[in-house]
Protein backbone atom coordinates (compact mmCIF):
# COMPACT_ATOMS: atom_id res chain seq x y z
CA UNK A 1 0.00 0.00 0.00
CA UNK A 2 3.04 2.27 -0.78
CA UNK A 3 1.36 5.65 -1.78
CA UNK A 4 3.30 6.64 -4.86
CA UNK A 5 3.65 9.76 -5.63
CA UNK A 6 6.54 11.32 -7.65
CA UNK A 7 7.06 14.96 -9.35
CA UNK A 8 9.53 15.90 -12.71
CA UNK A 9 10.13 19.71 -13.10
CA UNK A 10 12.30 19.66 -16.63
CA UNK A 11 13.57 22.40 -17.70
CA UNK A 12 15.79 24.55 -20.79
CA UNK A 13 15.75 26.43 -23.82
CA UNK A 14 12.62 26.17 -26.60
CA UNK A 15 14.01 23.90 -28.84
CA UNK A 16 15.37 21.29 -26.72
CA UNK A 17 12.45 19.30 -26.09
CA UNK A 18 11.84 19.62 -22.62
CA UNK A 19 8.40 19.52 -22.99
CA UNK A 20 8.66 16.82 -24.97
CA UNK A 21 10.41 14.54 -22.33
CA UNK A 22 7.60 15.76 -19.95
CA UNK A 23 5.14 14.47 -22.22
CA UNK A 24 6.86 11.20 -22.75
CA UNK A 25 6.99 10.64 -18.93
CA UNK A 26 3.56 11.26 -19.32
CA UNK A 27 2.00 9.41 -21.46
CA UNK A 28 4.01 6.49 -20.11
CA UNK A 29 2.49 6.82 -16.74
CA UNK A 30 -0.95 6.81 -18.44
CA UNK A 31 -0.22 3.65 -19.76
CA UNK A 32 0.98 2.17 -16.76
CA UNK A 33 -2.79 3.12 -15.02
CA UNK A 34 -1.52 6.02 -12.90
CA UNK A 35 -2.77 9.40 -12.73
CA UNK A 36 -0.93 12.17 -14.25
CA UNK A 37 -0.69 15.87 -14.64
CA UNK A 38 1.29 17.49 -17.14
CA UNK A 39 1.75 21.53 -17.27
CA UNK A 40 4.22 23.49 -19.93
CA UNK A 41 5.60 27.03 -18.92
CA UNK A 42 3.46 29.18 -22.01
CA UNK A 43 4.64 32.40 -20.74
CA UNK A 44 6.64 35.24 -23.35
CA UNK A 45 10.04 33.66 -21.65
CA UNK A 46 9.49 30.75 -23.94
CA UNK A 47 10.58 33.01 -26.86
CA UNK A 48 14.78 32.74 -26.51
CA UNK A 49 14.20 32.00 -22.88
CA UNK A 50 13.47 28.68 -21.01
CA UNK A 51 11.06 26.55 -21.28
CA UNK A 52 9.73 24.00 -18.80
CA UNK A 53 6.89 21.33 -17.56
CA UNK A 54 6.04 20.26 -14.30
CA UNK A 55 4.60 16.44 -14.16
CA UNK A 56 2.77 14.21 -11.46
CA UNK A 57 2.30 11.11 -11.38
CA UNK A 58 0.35 9.21 -8.40
CA UNK A 59 -1.50 6.20 -7.78
CA UNK A 60 -4.10 8.73 -6.37
CA UNK A 61 -5.93 11.28 -7.89
CA UNK A 62 -3.56 14.70 -8.33
CA UNK A 63 -5.00 17.56 -6.72
CA UNK A 64 -2.65 20.38 -7.03
CA UNK A 65 -1.17 20.02 -10.61
CA UNK A 66 1.53 22.70 -9.83
CA UNK A 67 5.25 21.43 -8.81
CA UNK A 68 6.46 23.55 -6.18
CA UNK A 69 9.11 20.86 -4.90
CA UNK A 70 10.21 18.15 -7.31
CA UNK A 71 11.76 14.44 -6.72
CA UNK A 72 13.70 14.70 -9.86
CA UNK A 73 14.59 17.78 -11.84
CA UNK A 74 15.93 17.92 -15.56
CA UNK A 75 18.23 21.33 -16.02
CA UNK A 76 19.38 21.48 -19.77
CA UNK A 77 20.56 24.91 -20.04
CA UNK A 78 22.42 26.93 -17.32
CA UNK A 79 19.50 29.50 -16.53
CA UNK A 80 17.33 26.42 -15.57
CA UNK A 81 20.09 25.42 -13.14
CA UNK A 82 19.60 28.73 -11.27
CA UNK A 83 16.13 28.86 -11.13
CA UNK A 84 15.46 25.33 -10.27
CA UNK A 85 17.99 23.86 -8.53
CA UNK A 86 16.48 24.75 -5.16
CA UNK A 87 13.41 23.11 -6.10
CA UNK A 88 14.84 19.20 -5.85
CA UNK A 89 13.35 17.91 -2.85
CA UNK A 90 16.14 16.53 -0.33
CA UNK A 91 16.68 12.82 -1.62
CA UNK A 92 15.54 13.55 -4.79
CA UNK A 93 17.58 13.23 -8.15
CA UNK A 94 19.08 16.09 -10.28
CA UNK A 95 19.93 15.29 -13.69
CA UNK A 96 21.82 18.03 -15.92
CA UNK A 97 23.18 18.75 -19.67
CA UNK A 98 26.70 18.59 -18.71
CA UNK A 99 27.53 19.93 -22.24
CA UNK A 100 25.75 23.22 -21.60
CA UNK A 101 25.76 23.11 -18.09
CA UNK A 102 28.67 24.05 -15.88
CA UNK A 103 27.57 23.00 -12.12
CA UNK A 104 30.12 23.85 -9.54
CA UNK A 105 29.26 23.06 -5.55
CA UNK A 106 26.84 20.91 -6.30
CA UNK A 107 24.11 20.34 -3.50
CA UNK A 108 25.10 17.82 -1.54
CA UNK A 109 21.86 16.54 0.36
CA UNK A 110 20.12 15.31 -3.24
CA UNK A 111 21.80 12.94 -6.17
CA UNK A 112 23.08 15.04 -8.99
CA UNK A 113 24.03 12.98 -12.76
CA UNK A 114 25.66 14.54 -15.25
CA UNK A 115 24.49 13.88 -18.57
CA UNK A 116 26.82 14.33 -21.53
CA UNK A 117 23.63 14.56 -23.28
CA UNK A 118 24.57 17.07 -26.77
CA UNK A 119 27.85 15.28 -27.01
CA UNK A 120 25.90 11.72 -27.33
CA UNK A 121 23.23 13.05 -29.16
CA UNK A 122 25.50 14.26 -31.94
CA UNK A 123 27.08 10.96 -32.26
CA UNK A 124 23.85 9.31 -32.98
CA UNK A 125 23.48 11.97 -35.30
CA UNK A 126 21.19 14.52 -34.27
CA UNK A 127 21.54 17.31 -31.38
CA UNK A 128 17.39 16.74 -30.96
CA UNK A 129 17.44 13.04 -29.66
CA UNK A 130 19.62 15.06 -26.67
CA UNK A 131 16.32 15.83 -24.83
CA UNK A 132 15.55 11.44 -24.87
CA UNK A 133 19.21 10.50 -23.57
CA UNK A 134 18.29 12.56 -20.95
CA UNK A 135 14.97 10.95 -20.56
CA UNK A 136 16.75 7.27 -20.81
CA UNK A 137 18.96 8.74 -18.03
CA UNK A 138 16.02 9.78 -15.96
CA UNK A 139 14.57 6.60 -16.17
CA UNK A 140 17.03 4.68 -15.06
CA UNK A 141 18.06 6.66 -12.21
CA UNK A 142 14.78 6.93 -10.77
CA UNK A 143 11.22 4.94 -10.76
CA UNK A 144 8.77 7.37 -12.09
CA UNK A 145 8.11 5.19 -14.61
CA UNK A 146 9.25 1.75 -16.14
CA UNK A 147 12.11 1.81 -19.02
CA UNK A 148 9.83 -0.88 -20.98
CA UNK A 149 6.80 1.21 -20.88
CA UNK A 150 8.80 4.12 -21.16
CA UNK A 151 10.54 3.01 -24.75
CA UNK A 152 7.41 1.72 -26.07
CA UNK A 153 5.73 5.44 -25.68
CA UNK A 154 9.07 6.41 -27.40
CA UNK A 155 8.42 4.17 -30.40
CA UNK A 156 4.39 5.34 -30.49
CA UNK A 157 5.19 8.75 -30.16
CA UNK A 158 7.95 9.08 -31.72
CA UNK A 159 8.07 7.31 -34.51
CA UNK A 160 4.81 7.79 -36.83
CA UNK A 161 6.02 10.89 -38.82
CA UNK A 162 10.03 10.22 -39.02
CA UNK A 163 10.69 6.71 -39.55
CA UNK A 164 14.40 7.57 -39.94
CA UNK A 165 14.71 9.51 -36.55
CA UNK A 166 13.25 5.94 -34.80
CA UNK A 167 16.22 4.23 -34.38
CA UNK A 168 18.09 7.16 -33.13
CA UNK A 169 15.48 7.57 -30.42
CA UNK A 170 15.98 4.30 -29.40
CA UNK A 171 19.71 4.28 -29.16
CA UNK A 172 19.62 7.65 -27.13
CA UNK A 173 17.48 6.28 -25.08
CA UNK A 174 19.61 3.33 -24.11
CA UNK A 175 22.71 5.37 -23.92
CA UNK A 176 21.05 7.71 -21.49
CA UNK A 177 20.29 4.57 -19.21
CA UNK A 178 23.75 3.11 -19.94
CA UNK A 179 25.39 6.66 -18.31
CA UNK A 180 23.71 6.00 -14.63
CA UNK A 181 23.84 2.04 -14.85
CA UNK A 182 27.58 2.70 -15.53
CA UNK A 183 27.70 5.22 -13.01
CA UNK A 184 29.92 7.31 -15.57
CA UNK A 185 28.38 10.53 -14.19
CA UNK A 186 29.03 11.82 -10.31
CA UNK B 1 -15.89 5.28 -25.87
CA UNK B 2 -14.45 4.94 -22.14
CA UNK B 3 -10.77 4.88 -22.92
CA UNK B 4 -8.48 7.10 -21.30
CA UNK B 5 -6.99 9.63 -23.35
CA UNK B 6 -4.20 12.29 -22.43
CA UNK B 7 -5.50 15.15 -23.94
CA UNK B 8 -4.45 19.10 -23.41
CA UNK B 9 -7.34 20.75 -21.38
CA UNK B 10 -7.88 23.53 -24.47
CA UNK B 11 -8.36 20.28 -27.00
CA UNK B 12 -10.41 18.21 -24.19
CA UNK B 13 -12.85 20.63 -23.85
CA UNK B 14 -13.40 21.56 -26.96
CA UNK B 15 -13.59 17.53 -28.14
CA UNK B 16 -16.24 17.25 -25.09
CA UNK B 17 -18.31 20.00 -27.21
CA UNK B 18 -18.36 17.99 -30.42
CA UNK B 19 -19.21 15.04 -28.48
CA UNK B 20 -22.30 16.82 -27.18
CA UNK B 21 -23.34 18.01 -30.63
CA UNK B 22 -21.89 21.44 -30.96
CA UNK B 23 -21.48 21.83 -34.86
CA UNK B 24 -20.90 25.93 -35.28
CA UNK B 25 -17.93 27.48 -33.91
CA UNK B 26 -17.13 31.38 -34.48
CA UNK B 27 -14.12 32.72 -32.64
CA UNK B 28 -11.29 34.82 -32.94
CA UNK B 29 -7.80 33.65 -31.38
CA UNK B 30 -6.32 34.79 -28.40
CA UNK B 31 -3.72 32.89 -25.78
CA UNK B 32 -4.57 31.10 -23.66
CA UNK B 33 -7.01 29.24 -25.44
CA UNK B 34 -6.11 28.98 -29.41
CA UNK B 35 -6.04 25.14 -28.67
CA UNK B 36 -10.02 25.12 -28.56
CA UNK B 37 -10.30 27.03 -32.57
CA UNK B 38 -7.55 25.41 -33.52
CA UNK B 39 -8.77 22.21 -32.72
CA UNK B 40 -12.32 22.97 -33.89
CA UNK B 41 -10.82 23.97 -36.85
CA UNK B 42 -9.65 20.46 -37.79
CA UNK B 43 -12.50 18.85 -35.79
CA UNK B 44 -16.08 20.27 -36.26
CA UNK B 45 -15.12 19.69 -40.70
CA UNK B 46 -14.70 15.93 -40.04
CA UNK B 47 -18.37 15.67 -38.40
CA UNK B 48 -20.28 17.90 -40.76
CA UNK B 49 -19.89 21.04 -38.98
CA UNK B 50 -18.77 24.58 -39.38
CA UNK B 51 -15.14 26.69 -38.17
CA UNK B 52 -14.96 29.91 -39.15
CA UNK B 53 -12.71 32.36 -37.39
CA UNK B 54 -14.31 36.04 -37.58
CA UNK B 55 -12.56 39.51 -37.93
CA UNK B 56 -12.99 40.06 -34.25
CA UNK B 57 -14.82 38.95 -31.24
CA UNK B 58 -17.64 41.28 -31.68
CA UNK B 59 -18.03 39.62 -35.06
CA UNK B 60 -18.02 36.27 -33.35
CA UNK B 61 -20.36 36.61 -31.03
CA UNK B 62 -22.94 38.24 -33.45
CA UNK B 63 -22.21 35.34 -35.12
CA UNK B 64 -22.87 32.85 -32.38
CA UNK B 65 -25.71 35.58 -31.80
CA UNK B 66 -27.36 34.54 -35.46
CA UNK B 67 -26.38 30.43 -35.33
CA UNK B 68 -28.16 30.45 -31.57
CA UNK B 69 -30.83 31.90 -32.85
CA UNK B 70 -31.56 28.77 -35.64
CA UNK B 71 -31.44 26.15 -32.38
CA UNK B 72 -28.43 24.59 -33.41
CA UNK B 73 -25.34 23.72 -31.10
CA UNK B 74 -23.10 26.71 -31.37
CA UNK B 75 -20.39 27.79 -29.03
CA UNK B 76 -17.38 30.53 -28.68
CA UNK B 77 -14.55 30.45 -26.92
CA UNK B 78 -11.92 33.02 -25.55
CA UNK B 79 -9.94 34.86 -22.78
CA UNK B 80 -10.74 37.81 -20.81
CA UNK B 81 -10.22 40.82 -22.97
CA UNK B 82 -12.06 38.82 -25.92
CA UNK B 83 -14.91 37.73 -23.83
CA UNK B 84 -14.78 42.15 -22.89
CA UNK B 85 -15.31 42.53 -26.39
CA UNK B 86 -18.01 39.84 -26.84
CA UNK B 87 -19.97 41.32 -23.87
CA UNK B 88 -22.75 43.23 -25.84
CA UNK B 89 -23.90 40.22 -27.75
CA UNK B 90 -23.87 38.08 -24.88
CA UNK B 91 -26.35 40.45 -23.00
CA UNK B 92 -28.28 40.50 -27.13
CA UNK B 93 -28.21 36.65 -26.17
CA UNK B 94 -28.93 36.43 -22.86
CA UNK B 95 -32.07 39.32 -23.71
CA UNK B 96 -33.16 37.38 -27.03
CA UNK B 97 -33.29 34.02 -24.74
CA UNK B 98 -30.84 31.71 -27.24
CA UNK B 99 -28.87 28.99 -26.37
CA UNK B 100 -25.42 28.89 -27.10
CA UNK B 101 -22.29 27.51 -25.12
CA UNK B 102 -19.67 30.21 -24.38
CA UNK B 103 -15.65 29.11 -22.61
CA UNK B 104 -13.28 31.85 -20.98
CA UNK B 105 -9.95 30.62 -20.21
CA UNK B 106 -8.81 33.35 -18.20
CA UNK B 107 -5.57 35.14 -18.17
CA UNK B 108 -4.46 38.23 -16.11
CA UNK B 109 -6.10 41.88 -16.29
CA UNK B 110 -7.15 44.73 -16.48
CA UNK B 111 -6.52 45.40 -19.45
CA UNK B 112 -4.08 43.41 -21.64
CA UNK B 113 -2.99 41.79 -18.57
CA UNK B 114 -0.69 38.98 -19.16
CA UNK B 115 -1.77 35.34 -21.14
CA UNK B 116 -0.82 33.55 -17.59
CA UNK B 117 -3.80 31.70 -16.04
CA UNK B 118 -5.77 34.06 -13.52
CA UNK B 119 -9.50 34.19 -11.92
CA UNK B 120 -9.72 37.40 -11.91
CA UNK B 121 -13.02 37.46 -14.19
CA UNK B 122 -15.45 36.20 -11.80
CA UNK B 123 -16.80 39.21 -11.13
CA UNK B 124 -17.38 39.63 -15.01
CA UNK B 125 -19.07 35.89 -15.28
CA UNK B 126 -21.21 35.93 -12.47
CA UNK B 127 -22.42 39.36 -12.30
CA UNK B 128 -22.56 40.26 -16.15
CA UNK B 129 -19.94 42.21 -18.45
CA UNK B 130 -22.74 43.14 -20.46
CA UNK B 131 -25.56 45.49 -19.86
CA UNK B 132 -28.74 44.91 -18.39
CA UNK B 133 -30.66 42.47 -15.53
CA UNK B 134 -29.14 39.20 -16.83
CA UNK B 135 -27.20 35.94 -16.24
CA UNK B 136 -25.09 33.85 -17.37
CA UNK B 137 -25.12 30.03 -16.08
CA UNK B 138 -21.35 29.52 -15.11
CA UNK B 139 -19.90 26.17 -14.83
CA UNK B 140 -15.96 26.34 -13.31
CA UNK B 141 -14.59 22.99 -13.66
CA UNK B 142 -11.56 21.81 -11.21
CA UNK B 143 -10.19 19.03 -12.98
CA UNK B 144 -9.94 18.29 -17.30
CA UNK B 145 -12.50 15.51 -16.50
CA UNK B 146 -14.42 17.75 -14.82
CA UNK B 147 -14.56 20.07 -17.22
CA UNK B 148 -15.09 17.42 -20.07
CA UNK B 149 -18.16 16.23 -18.24
CA UNK B 150 -19.21 19.87 -17.36
CA UNK B 151 -19.28 21.21 -21.17
CA UNK B 152 -21.18 18.19 -22.16
CA UNK B 153 -23.89 19.23 -19.14
CA UNK B 154 -23.39 22.86 -20.79
CA UNK B 155 -25.17 22.77 -23.92
CA UNK B 156 -27.89 20.27 -22.70
CA UNK B 157 -28.42 23.36 -19.75
CA UNK B 158 -28.33 25.91 -22.56
CA UNK B 159 -31.29 24.49 -24.20
CA UNK B 160 -32.95 23.55 -21.00
CA UNK B 161 -33.12 27.53 -19.83
CA UNK B 162 -32.41 29.10 -23.66
CA UNK B 163 -29.70 30.85 -21.87
CA UNK B 164 -25.67 31.43 -22.22
CA UNK B 165 -23.81 28.68 -20.25
CA UNK B 166 -20.25 29.86 -19.57
CA UNK B 167 -17.38 27.11 -19.29
CA UNK B 168 -15.35 29.31 -16.32
CA UNK B 169 -11.55 28.02 -17.15
CA UNK B 170 -8.22 29.23 -16.21
CA UNK B 171 -5.00 29.04 -18.01
CA UNK B 172 -3.82 26.12 -16.41
CA UNK B 173 -6.77 24.68 -17.38
CA UNK B 174 -6.24 25.49 -21.02
CA UNK B 175 -2.62 24.47 -21.29
CA UNK B 176 -2.33 21.44 -18.73
CA UNK B 177 -2.64 17.53 -20.00
CA UNK B 178 -4.53 15.39 -17.83
CA UNK B 179 -6.22 11.61 -18.44
CA UNK B 180 -9.67 12.04 -19.62
CA UNK B 181 -12.35 9.68 -20.54
CA UNK B 182 -15.56 11.28 -22.81
CA UNK B 183 -18.56 9.69 -21.10
CA UNK B 184 -22.01 9.98 -22.90
CA UNK B 185 -24.15 11.46 -20.23
CA UNK B 186 -27.85 10.97 -19.24
CA UNK B 187 -30.04 12.14 -21.68
CA UNK B 188 -32.04 15.25 -21.03
CA UNK B 189 -35.29 16.03 -21.59
CA UNK B 190 -35.20 19.20 -23.27
CA UNK B 191 -37.56 21.91 -24.78
CA UNK B 192 -38.13 20.74 -28.46
CA UNK B 193 -36.15 23.52 -30.51
CA UNK B 194 -38.75 23.73 -33.35
CA UNK B 195 -41.37 25.18 -31.17
CA UNK B 196 -39.27 28.49 -31.09
CA UNK B 197 -36.15 28.55 -33.26
CA UNK B 198 -35.95 30.42 -36.80
CA UNK B 199 -36.27 27.97 -39.74
CA UNK B 200 -39.50 26.10 -38.72
CA UNK B 201 -42.64 28.48 -39.33
CA UNK B 202 -43.79 25.97 -41.65
CA UNK B 203 -44.57 23.50 -38.56
CA UNK B 204 -45.36 26.35 -36.38
CA UNK B 205 -47.78 28.43 -38.22
CA UNK B 206 -46.13 31.54 -37.04
CA UNK B 207 -42.74 33.39 -37.62
CA UNK B 208 -40.12 32.89 -35.23
CA UNK B 209 -38.79 36.67 -33.59
CA UNK B 210 -35.08 37.02 -32.37
CA UNK B 211 -35.07 40.06 -30.13
CA UNK B 212 -33.75 41.84 -27.27
CA UNK B 213 -35.97 45.19 -28.36
CA UNK B 214 -39.24 46.32 -26.08
CA UNK B 215 -39.91 49.39 -26.81
CA UNK B 216 -43.06 49.53 -24.59
CA UNK B 217 -42.29 50.15 -20.93
CA UNK B 218 -44.46 47.23 -19.33
CA UNK B 219 -43.64 44.53 -22.42
CA UNK B 220 -39.97 44.87 -21.03
CA UNK B 221 -40.60 44.86 -17.70
CA UNK B 222 -42.86 41.34 -18.27
CA UNK B 223 -39.68 40.03 -20.34
CA UNK B 224 -37.55 41.31 -17.62
CA UNK B 225 -39.78 39.04 -14.78
CA UNK B 226 -40.09 36.19 -17.32
CA UNK B 227 -36.11 36.36 -17.02
CA UNK B 228 -36.10 36.96 -13.59
CA UNK B 229 -38.14 33.64 -12.88
CA UNK B 230 -36.08 31.39 -15.40
CA UNK B 231 -32.80 32.35 -13.00
CA UNK B 232 -34.65 32.02 -9.85
CA UNK B 233 -35.30 28.41 -11.84
CA UNK B 234 -31.88 27.76 -12.19
CA UNK B 235 -30.93 28.63 -8.60
CA UNK B 236 -33.42 25.90 -7.69
CA UNK B 237 -32.02 23.56 -10.02
CA UNK B 238 -28.47 24.15 -10.87
CA UNK B 239 -26.43 24.75 -7.74
CA UNK B 240 -23.30 22.74 -7.70
CA UNK B 241 -20.74 22.26 -5.16
CA UNK B 242 -18.22 19.77 -3.59
CA UNK B 243 -18.08 19.33 0.36
CA UNK B 244 -14.41 18.31 1.02
CA UNK B 245 -13.50 17.23 4.59
CA UNK B 246 -15.62 19.29 5.98
CA UNK B 247 -17.74 17.61 8.88
CA UNK B 248 -15.40 17.92 11.79
CA UNK B 249 -13.36 20.92 9.73
CA UNK B 250 -12.30 23.77 12.12
CA UNK B 251 -11.37 26.09 9.51
CA UNK B 252 -13.56 25.42 5.74
CA UNK B 253 -11.79 26.70 2.78
CA UNK B 254 -13.45 28.10 -0.44
CA UNK B 255 -12.09 27.69 -3.54
CA UNK B 256 -13.04 26.89 -7.33
CA UNK B 257 -10.93 25.68 -10.29
CA UNK B 258 -7.12 25.06 -10.13
CA UNK B 259 -7.24 26.60 -7.50
CA UNK B 260 -9.51 24.49 -5.55
CA UNK B 261 -6.93 21.76 -6.38
CA UNK B 262 -3.88 23.05 -4.78
CA UNK B 263 -5.99 24.16 -2.02
CA UNK B 264 -6.75 20.42 -1.56
CA UNK B 265 -3.48 19.30 -1.50
CA UNK B 266 -2.71 21.96 1.37
CA UNK B 267 -5.63 20.35 3.36
CA UNK B 268 -4.46 16.77 2.56
CA UNK B 269 -1.37 17.86 4.21
CA UNK B 270 -2.14 19.39 7.24
CA UNK B 271 -4.73 16.56 7.71
CA UNK B 272 -2.08 14.20 8.09
CA UNK B 273 -0.72 17.23 10.96
CA UNK B 274 -3.83 16.56 12.33
CA UNK B 275 -5.69 19.92 11.29
CA UNK B 276 -9.06 19.73 11.21
CA UNK B 277 -9.31 21.89 7.55
CA UNK B 278 -12.19 20.75 4.76
CA UNK B 279 -13.53 22.85 1.65
CA UNK B 280 -16.28 23.71 -0.28
CA UNK B 281 -15.53 24.00 -3.87
CA UNK B 282 -18.30 25.88 -5.94
CA UNK B 283 -18.75 23.92 -9.26
CA UNK B 284 -21.83 26.26 -10.63
CA UNK B 285 -20.58 30.31 -9.79
CA UNK B 286 -23.51 31.35 -11.22
CA UNK B 287 -26.13 29.84 -9.45
CA UNK B 288 -23.93 29.68 -6.30
CA UNK B 289 -23.70 27.69 -3.39
CA UNK B 290 -24.95 29.82 -1.40
CA UNK B 291 -26.50 27.13 1.34
CA UNK B 292 -23.22 25.27 2.51
CA UNK B 293 -22.08 28.93 3.58
CA UNK B 294 -25.23 29.16 5.55
CA UNK B 295 -24.89 25.79 7.22
CA UNK B 296 -21.92 25.55 8.22
CA UNK B 297 -20.89 22.79 10.84
CA UNK B 298 -20.68 24.33 14.32
CA UNK B 299 -17.37 23.16 14.32
CA UNK B 300 -16.15 25.82 11.76
CA UNK B 301 -14.03 29.17 13.46
CA UNK B 302 -12.87 30.49 10.31
CA UNK B 303 -13.39 30.68 6.26
CA UNK B 304 -10.45 30.79 4.28
CA UNK B 305 -11.33 32.16 0.74
CA UNK B 306 -8.55 31.01 -1.79
CA UNK B 307 -8.23 32.77 -5.55
CA UNK B 308 -6.32 33.61 -8.57
CA UNK B 309 -7.79 37.01 -8.03
CA UNK B 310 -7.42 40.21 -5.58
CA UNK B 311 -10.98 38.70 -3.74
CA UNK B 312 -13.55 38.31 -5.98
CA UNK B 313 -15.37 35.43 -4.74
CA UNK B 314 -14.69 36.45 -1.66
CA UNK B 315 -17.93 38.67 -2.00
CA UNK B 316 -20.28 35.49 -2.14
CA UNK B 317 -18.79 33.79 0.48
CA UNK B 318 -19.52 36.97 2.32
CA UNK B 319 -22.93 36.45 1.37
CA UNK B 320 -23.35 32.95 2.55
CA UNK B 321 -20.98 33.12 5.65
CA UNK B 322 -23.20 36.44 6.82
CA UNK B 323 -21.55 37.68 10.04
CA UNK B 324 -21.16 33.97 12.10
CA UNK B 325 -17.47 33.31 11.27
CA UNK B 326 -14.50 35.56 10.41
CA UNK B 327 -13.70 35.16 6.22
CA UNK B 328 -10.00 35.71 5.49
CA UNK B 329 -8.44 36.01 2.13
CA UNK B 330 -5.63 34.50 0.35
CA UNK B 331 -4.64 35.42 -3.27
CA UNK B 332 -1.98 35.72 -6.09
CA UNK B 333 -2.34 37.90 -8.97
CA UNK B 334 -0.44 38.51 -12.28
CA UNK B 335 -0.44 34.67 -13.92
CA UNK B 336 0.75 33.48 -10.14
CA UNK B 337 -1.37 30.89 -8.42
CA UNK B 338 -1.24 30.31 -4.33
CA UNK B 339 1.44 27.59 -3.67
CA UNK B 340 0.12 24.86 -1.54
CA UNK B 341 2.99 26.62 0.98
CA UNK B 342 1.17 29.80 0.81
CA UNK B 343 -2.01 27.93 1.84
CA UNK B 344 -0.88 26.46 4.24
CA UNK B 345 1.03 29.31 6.26
CA UNK B 346 -2.61 31.31 5.93
CA UNK B 347 -4.27 28.62 7.29
CA UNK B 348 -1.55 28.21 10.32
CA UNK B 349 -1.75 31.89 11.09
CA UNK B 350 -5.29 32.12 11.18
CA UNK B 351 -5.76 29.09 13.52
CA UNK B 352 -2.87 30.05 15.11
CA UNK B 353 -1.47 26.23 15.13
Amino acid sequence: MAEFFRSLLAAGFGGQGVLTLGQLVAYTAMYEGRHVTWIPSYGPEMRGGTANCSVMVSDEEIASPVVSRADYVVIMNQPSLAKFEPTVKPGGILLYNEDLVSYRNPRTDITVVAVPANALAMELGSEKVANVVVLGALVEAGDIVGADACLATIKDKLGKKKAQMMEMNITAFEKGREIVRKGISR
Amino acid sequence: MSERVLMKGNEALAEAAVRAGCRYFFGYPITPQNEIPEYMSRRLPEVGGVYLQAESEVAAINMIFGGAGTGERVMTSSSSPGISLMSEGISYIAGAELPCVLMNIVRGGPGLGSILPAQSDYFQATRGGGHGDYRLLVLAPSTLQEGVDLTMLAFDLAEKYKNPVMILGDGFMGQMMEAVEFRTPEPMDLPDKRDWAVGYMERRGTRALVKSLYLDPEELERHNMKLQAKYREMEKNEVRYESYRTDDAEIVLAAYGTTARIARSAINELRREGLRVGMIRPISVYPFPYAPFENLPGSVKNVLVVEMSCGQMIDDVRIGVGRTVPVHFCGRVGGIAPSVDEIEARIREITGK
